[in-house]
């Protein structure tokens, strides 16, 4: 009886070293501009990219959303990765390249990202692949220069944990609120050491986008990979991309991809059930992703606390400029961001947009797709036009907000509600102030200008 | 990187649960090559009031001399940024203890030749007890996982294989280059068995 983890990690496990540790094969390696240490650890080494047809540039965490580059120092970043790239022969899917986009959206829509492979990404949201029934974990720099000199990793197996999720999510409730509900609960240090299979009706019933958002989100409460068995959803998505297999390749490729499940009674280390039914929309209140609770609720009071909780709730209400035992819903916004490696897909624009279509929003925000292919599909899909009617700005893809890294920043002081997946303090910015929560949710908050229950606004509407 | 496997020096707190990455080394200063040293980057943003003047009360402005450092849970969670590392191994610090860490900041850490000790809520309370908001010599031996302030001994827990990477300081590339053979003898049956998994050559698009 094997999970899904063990069947990965034993088809890529190449050996075994003294210490235990596992030397895994890495079939794909995905590169940004933060590759710069290991690109240069390369260099002093005088070593090659081992597989430059197993690795894949991508501009994304600099990548300017309006044209030019904020900085020179931007701009560096960016030609640094091109440059490296070009120095390698590695495909390199640079700001002219209609394939850019955040790695984690692109590798996913190039048919880069298959069930059954082990995807390594100098980023801690590359669990997000493991959507796809792939073994996939973001890495530090040194291991990036390993991964580069030699396509393989030396790894402890964490232990296999399953998030089983009956029932059904109701409508206006999607991933992004299940994945906040479970860390929510579980405290963001709740899966480490640990490997999430998520299973269970909800999450058989979830397209790819919705799938990629919860193992994105996985990391956020601790677990260093997230993962999903394949199933028709999986493959359809699949089918036609570009570097995916074709014709009989591709059949051939399905046989081994439907093999990849936990089996009946494999035996996980650890198991937490979630009733899907009882997930109401959540927002974040604090400065890490385990302050959220539904959005009905009102912001904690420090007083309800153990002395310990106390302390920190006190902290991050005070950062976060909150009054204790304040509804939720009262809280005033100043802007939005709609984007990010977690909820910047074709469906989370939808999904915003069937919210916003006309209306306006109350305050000013950004709406930056998380690949060139995805804008252009949501153009030639008119959610553009729903977006800048709503008096949003419609930019170019990229992390952008996330991270506030290519120069796009929240204030300090400032309140934004986002799509993202972190709300530690300067995350958007310097005494930037950060809510979490689902695209629907964010296009709520900008209609009324507060943070707001989605439900009754999706009233007569086609929520996407 | 030179291995290690005792380290005696001055050990402060940081009394903060879920230090992320982001506080340890804000995105800004991330684009600044190695070389420059990332020591003055550690947890910029609460070392630092407002108008960039340090805040002579945080920990490690008072003692800007400590080797290590004493957090509570969930040190490190976050991001991949190996940056952060950087900055704490940059400042000084050997050593954090706490009661967890972020996965991919241990690994790191252990990349970096900086001990991650988890400790349990109980040693964790004691160690903050001891230091209060000063600084006490405290000793770490990695052989024998053990902590020593003054007469007491506080048990930690560390993986054998990161306990060895620790002491010897090798490259995982030395290491790796022998199994060569291994590799391409993988690599050679992968493309037999699941020849799909090599991305043909892209066509035109
Ligand atoms: S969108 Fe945000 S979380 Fe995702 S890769 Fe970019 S910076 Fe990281």
């Amino acid at each position: 009886m094997m999970t899904l983890l063990d069947k990965l990690w034993g088809a890529h496990e190449i050996m075994t070293g003294e210490d235990g540790r596992s030397l895994l094969w890495v079939d794909r390696h995905l590169v940004h501009e933060g590759s710069h240490h290991a690109f240069a650890k390369l260099a002093a080494r005088g070593a090659r990219v081992a597989e430059p047809r197993l690795t894949f540039g991508v501009v994304d965490h600099y990548a300017p959303t309006r044209g030019l580059a904020a900085t020179p120092a931007i701009a560096r970043m960016i030609e640094t990765l091109e440059r490296n790239a070009a120095e390698h022969d590695v495909t390199c899917f640079g700001l002219k390249d209609r394939r850019q986009g955040i790695v984690h959206v692109v590798g996913p829509e190039q048919g880069l990202t298959l069930p059954g492979l082990l995807i390594n990404c100098g980023d801690s949201h590359t669990s997000t692949h493991g959507a796809f029934g792939a073994l996939a974990f973001g890495i530090g720099a040194t291991e990036v220069a390993h991964v580069l000199a030699t396509q393989t990793i030396w790894q402890c197996k964490p232990k296999a944990m399953r998030i089983n999720v009956t029932g059904q999510l109701a409508l206006g409730v999607g991933a992004k609120d299940l994945a906040l509900a479970w860390i929510a609960k579980l405290g963001t240090g709740g899966a480490q050491g640990h490997a999430v299979e998520y299973t269970g009706d909800a999450v058989r019933g979830m397209s790819m986008e919705g799938r990629m958002t919860l193992c994105n989100l996985s990391i956020e409460g601790g677990a260093r990979f997230g993962m999903i068995a394949p199933d028709d959803t999986t493959f359809n998505y699949i089918k036609g991309r570009r570097y995916a297999p074709k014709g009989a390749a591709f059949d051939e490729a399905m046989g081994y991809w439907n093999t990849l499940r936990s089996d009946d009674g494999a035996i996980f280390d650890r198991e937490v059930t979630i009733e899907a039914a009882d997930i109401a929309p959540i927002v974040t209140w604090g400065t890490s992703p385990e302050d959220a609770a539904p959005v009905t609720e009102n912001v904690p009071s420090p007083s309800d606390a153990s002395e310990a909780e106390a302390e920190r709730i006190h902290a991050a209400i005070d950062y976060m400029g909150l009054t204790p035992g304040k509804p939720l819903t009262e809280v005033q916004i100043d802007q939005v961001f709609i984007g990010s490696c977690t909820n910047g897909r074709i469906e989370d624009l939808r999904a915003a947009a069937s919210v916003l279509a006309g209306r306006r929003a109350k305050v000013p925000g950004l709406v930056s797709p998380g690949s060139q292919e995805i804008k252009a599909q949501a153009e030639a899909e008119g959610l553009d036009r729903v977006f800048v009617e709503a008096g949003l700005d419609w930019v170019g893809a990229g992390c952008s907000m996330c991270v506030a890294m290519n120069g796009d920043s929240v204030a300090s002081g400032k309140r934004c509600a986002s799509t993202t997946n972190r709300n530690f303090r300067g995350r958007q910015g310097k005494g930037a102030r950060t809510h979490l929560m689902s695209p629907a949710m964010v296009a709520a908050a900008a209609v009324t200008g507060h943070l707001t229950d989605v439900r009754p606004l999706l009233q007569g509407r086609d929520a996407a | 990187m030179s291995g290690w496997s005792e380290h005696t020096g001055k050990a402060i707190a940081l009394d903060i649960e879920n230090v992320d990455t982001d506080q340890l080394i804000p995105a800004r200063f991330m684009s600044t090559p190695r070389s420059d040293g990332y020591g003055d980057f550690l947890l910029y943003d609460m070392r630092s009031k407002g108008d960039g003047t340090p805040e002579p009360d945080f920990p490690i402005n008072r003692h800007p001399h400590a080797s290590i450092l004493i957090g509570r849970r969930n040190f490190g969670s976050g991001s991949s940024r190996e940056a952060a590392v950087y900055a704490l191994v940059d400042f000084g610090i050997r050593a954090v203890i706490a009661t967890s860490f972020g996965d991919i900041f241990s690994s790191n850490s252990v990349n970096n030749g900086l001990l991650p000790a988890r400790v349990s809520e109980e040693d964790a309370a004691r160690l903050f007890t001891l230091i209060g908001d000063g600084q006490i010599e405290v000793s770490l031996d990695i052989k024998t996982t053990k902590i020593r302030v003054g007469d007491q001994t506080i048990p930690f827990s560390l993986s054998p294989a990161w306990a060895q990477k620790l002491m010897n300081g090798w490259d995982d590339i030395d290491i790796t280059e022998h199994h060569r053979p291994a590799i391409s003898a993988y690599r050679e049956r992968r493309a037999k068995t699941l020849p799909w998994v090599f991305p043909a050559e892209e066509t035109a698009g």
